[in-house]
């Protein structure tokens, strides 16, 4: 019975984001999966409306082909910390607050994001995030699934 | 003469280099992107300004950006 309610809470909390230091990136450790890398910061506004999308995605496509993996951008990692407080985020998160990576990959707009597919590959490019384009951004990570 | 001709060519690279890395990056707009930075942060303030750019020019608008200054979008 114990282990049932233990079971039970497991599931039901919510899950949180894990933050990690942009060194700790590798993204080789998600070769197999279609990944969703994402470049974000907190006072930008259309990348908090991109939130729920990608929790969503989560939950619509299987853990075991699909994951995302997001980057902050802040130079303050405060400002990062206080965004999630009222923001959920269900992925993990790389802060990465002097730019790195954010130069390797030539960001041009805020939010960036781009699409990997399982053998690394860099096969889409997304500059901001549109609501109205949510189903083209879906029916692309499905072509790769 | 020779010797000018070397100043000449370092005050040209060390003119040019200052171009080198104009602008911010889109991830450091964070200043841009604040709410006070926006040009119709005082919808009063930028009512005079159109007001008085109307009289002056016959004409009006131009004066609003999308996203404001993150650019974001």
């Amino acid at each position: 019975m114990r282990k049932i309610l233990l079971l039970l809470l497991l599931t039901v909390s919510p899950v949180k984001a894990e933050i990690y230091n942009i060194d700790q990136l590798d993204l080789k450790n998600h070769q197999g999966k279609v990944v969703y890398l994402d470049f974000w910061a907190s006072w930008c506004k259309p990348c908090q409306r991109s939130f729920p999308w990608m929790n969503s995605l989560l939950n619509k496509y299987p853990s075991e082909a699909f994951t995302i993996v997001t980057i902050n951008l802040d130079a303050e990692s405060d400002a990062m910390h206080h965004f999630l407080d009222k923001v959920k985020a269900d992925f993990d998160i790389y802060h990465d607050p002097s730019g790195q990576i954010a130069e390797q990959f030539k960001i041009e707009g805020m939010p960036t994001s781009y699409l990997i597919d399982a053998s690394g590959k860099v096969v889409k490019k997304h500059i901001g995030f549109y609501t109205k384009h949510v189903d083209k951004y879906e029916r692309e990570i499905e072509e790769l699934l | 003469m020779k010797a000018k001709f070397h100043w000449l060519i370092l005050c040209a690279l060390v003119t040019a280099s200052g171009c080198s890395s104009l602008g911010v990056k889109p991830w450091e707009r964070e200043t841009l992107a604040r709410e006070d930075m926006l040009m119709d942060a005082d919808a009063l303030d930028l009512a005079f300004d159109e007001h008085i750019y109307f009289s002056k020019e016959a004409s009006s608008g131009g004066q609003g950006f999308a996203g404001g200054g993150c650019g974001c979008n």
